[in-house]
């Protein structure tokens, strides 16, 4: 990816189909300059865990995701012994002595890398991306702080492992606890939010390139209009850009309220949410005052 | 520059950000980074390295449009410059413009987004004005001064040639309104040559808007906020290493791995405290502007915990459970109570003592050593019978007891309040006026320390 500047930034990630806000395109840049890790925060379905990916894609490196979830643990983020193969060297040992063999089952042959060490020990730059971090307990968090200050791991048995290569580090957050403010101190911070109108329209017709331009702002509009409701689960932009390419296959020109209530379900997805948006927002598009035909 | 980078971050910790040596330092690296001159990136670089929530943010928003507007008037003060010495009088300038063509560059400036033309056209607006017909009170100036433009939130008239104009919302007037003001602060204080006393930020523009006239989907992003960490809180418990019991079964199972030695011991999972809670909630008059934060508290409990019996009371108490667990949108839930409760009652007025009687004739029975009892009211008696002693039973059966006061403690047990009488029954009295009362108690209900202010 080319690093001179935000704006090259801005247009390589474009160009890998992610269109960057200012700040995101900034902390991006900021990012691989500074070497420190980024905690993107924001709603659900706002293109967090898309930002890594595309970061990834722009900068040709590869892809190490960790997905976080409760009862993570270093086992299965970090390293682990291998058992199988150890007892295997034990019972195959024959005549070495004891120090050898010790010496021997806990060398790097008898390592299982889990993502975070893969991340670390990968000779070439790597993405990582660290999804879901608020699913894990305050424990693990803590584990990271040193992957995330000094980008090395301390295994007891063999000692320090360091990164050869600086790689981008990129956590997310759905903002459902509060992190500790060690691991914040360690990051940059990014919020992202649901993209403003325009934005939002262009990610759609970035992605369901034959939708009008007139459709795509209505669709946008409607959208806007239902995240404004009190719902359990708001609309995501992968679900505006699904909802695009379902109403393109509908073959539908404009949205009124029978393509609305009949494709709602691509974009709501709970009972009560459905109730209240049929209500709320298919009223409003059957007025001819406010769709202006 | 340096120093006043330092500044702005002293000022930040004053209002309570945590800003430490480190990030100070990120922010000087990342400064390096990008350009000094572009006041955008200058900002977000800042910002991504120093506010590290949507609570820090804010704050910083607010202090950094302060604080570096500040730095620029203080030295314009000090070295005496004014703008009105270079070029012609900016009030000349003005009379040249027909107020239609300035309203119609205002109002594409908006539609286009363009900060810099917002803010000449700001300038030119108010140079428009002249001085002599300016209040001197900013705040009013600047709705005077949109008002005569003719900008409205909304559907714009149309062109002059009858073309369509996009609509202008709320947020992008907003903007506009700020370049006047920032505009009109920097006249008044080129026309004093002094600047205004520096306050700290009111606690007002952080904190929850109580008042129900004022925006209810602030309450209710504040509110939705705390309904999701409330959803994973208790779920931290589980990973915690004490009273762990050995889970005989997996135990044997893993030790397959290691030739039938059980090497590694399995644990059962600690279930998570799964409280029953029961809210009590004034809704009378004197805590009107409260009620609605409160009922939209009760609105999000309701959502996270599924043993949750709700009660509003004023002078009686009625219950209000099957309102919540059937109404979701809270405009409806707040009218179904208004109408419905039952409680609304001659007076008006707020009788503890009586409610503590029914609430213990009618429910006491049920609880028990798990039950959390919450009452959200002002402890105001209007003079009437407070009945502790009957409080205290209720307390006694319950296994814990809290108060929420939407007044700040400062006004506890003035007039008719009688905050001590119940206080000391409670397992803690908090008062609770902004989301920050609010998560701190959160903590406590969930058995987490509570989190340092």
């Amino acid at each position: 990816m080319a690093d001179g500047s935000v704006a090259e930034v801005k247009q390589s990630l474009a160009e890998v189909g992610y269109l960057a806000d200012e700040p995101a395109a900034l902390v991006s840049y900021l990012a691989q300059k500074l070497g420190k890790p980024v905690l993107v925060e924001g709603p659900a379905g706002v293109g967090k865990t898309e930002l890594a990916k595309a970061l990834s894609r722009a900068s040709g490196r590869e892809l190490v995701r960790l997905q976080c979830y409760e009862g993570l643990d270093e086992a299965k983020a970090m390293y682990e012994w291998n058992y199988r193969k150890q007892l295997l060297r034990i019972q195959a040992g024959g005549e070495a002595g004891w120090d050898d063999v010790q010496d021997d089952i806990f060398s790097a042959e008898f390592l299982l890398e889990r993502p975070l060490m893969q991340a670390i020990a990968s000779p070439e730059p790597v993405v990582l991306l660290i999804d879901e971090i608020d699913k894990t307990d305050q424990e693990f968090e803590a584990m990271l702080l040193e992957l995330l200050s000094d980008f090395q791991i301390t295994i007891p048995e063999l000692g320090r492992i360091e990164a050869t290569t600086m790689p981008i580090v990129v956590l997310t957050s759905n903002d459902s606890r509060e992190l500790t403010e060690a691991l914040k101190r360690r990051c940059l911070y990014l919020w992202l939010d649901y993209p403003e109108l325009e934005r939002e329209m262009e990610i759609v017709r970035l992605h369901a390139p034959e939708i009008s331009e007139t459709l795509a702002r209505k669709l946008v509009e409607v959208i806007r209009m239902v995240r404004s409701l009190d719902l359990k689960k708001p609309p995501s932009i992968a679900e505006s850009i699904d909802w695009a390419r379902t109403l393109l296959l509908m073959g539908a020109e404009d949205i009124d309220q029978e393509t609305f209530t009949r494709s709602m379900s691509i974009i709501v997805k709970h009972r009560t949410d459905i109730d209240l948006v049929a209500e709320r927002v298919g009223v409003k598009l059957a007025d001819p005052l406010r769709t202006e035909g | 520059m340096a120093a006043k980078l330092l500044g702005f971050c002293e000022e930040l910790r004053g209002e309570g950000v945590a800003v430490g040596t480190s990030e100070i330092l990120d922010a000087f690296a990342a400064l390096g980074e990008v350009g000094w001159t572009s006041r955008a990136d200058f900002r977000e670089a800042l910002a991504t390295t120093i506010a590290k929530s949507q609570e820090d943010r804010r704050v910083f928003e607010l202090l950094f449009d302060r604080y570096f507007f500040r730095g620029a008037e203080a030295e314009a003060v000090q070295r005496g410059v004014t703008e009105h010495a270079e070029g012609g009088s900016p009030a000349g300038e003005g009379e040249r413009f027909d107020m239609d063509e300035l309203s119609e560059a205002i109002r594409e400036a908006i539609a286009a987004g363009d900060e810099d033309a917002m803010r000449d056209l700001a300038r030119l607006a108010i140079a428009a004005f002249g001085r002599a017909e300016g209040s001197g009170v900013v705040g009013v100036d600047v709705q005077r001064i949109r008002r005569t433009l003719g900008l409205t939130a909304g559907q714009q008239p149309p062109q002059a040639d009858g073309s369509e104009r996009p609509p202008i919302d709320r947020d992008q007037l907003t903007g506009f309104e700020r370049h006047l003001r920032r505009e009109l602060e920097r006249a008044l204080i080129e026309r004093t040559e002094t600047l205004p006393p520096s306050r700290p930020l009111a606690e007002l523009d952080r904190s929850l808007p109580t008042s129900p006239t004022q925006d209810l989907a602030a309450v209710h992003r504040a509110v939705s906020q705390m309904k999701r960490r409330l959803a994973t809180l208790g779920h931290e418990q589980r990973g915690r290493r004490k009273g762990r019991h050995v889970d005989v079964r997996r135990t044997m199972r893993a030790s397959l791995e290691t030739g039938g030695v059980p090497l590694r011991l399995r644990y059962r999972p600690k279930r998570p405290r799964r409280p029953e809670i029961y809210v009590l909630c004034d809704v009378s008059t004197s805590v009107t502007s409260a009620s609605v934060f409160f009922l939209s508290v009760l609105h999000a409990l309701h959502d996270s915990f599924r043993k949750l019996r709700s009660f509003v009371f004023i002078e009686r108490i009625s219950e209000v459970t099957d309102v919540f667990e059937h109404e979701r949108d809270f405009a409806a839930i707040a009218q179904k109570i208004s109408s419905e409760g039952g409680v609304a009652d001659v007076s008006g007025y707020t009788d503890y003592g009586r409610v503590w009687l029914e609430f213990l004739t009618e429910i006491s029975e049920e609880l028990d050593p798990r039950s959390t009892v919450i009452v959200l009211g002002d402890a105001r008696t209007n003079g009437r019978e407070p009945h502790a002693e009957v409080f205290g039973q209720i307390a006694e059966k319950a296994g814990r007891l809290f108060w929420l006061n939407p007044e700040p403690e400062l006004y506890w047990n003035y007039g008719d309040s009688v905050m001590a009488a119940y206080e000391r029954y409670c397992d803690g009295a908090f008062e609770c006026w902004t989301t920050g009362h609010l998560e701190n108690f959160v903590n406590v209900v969930a058995g987490v320390a509570p989190a340092a202010e």
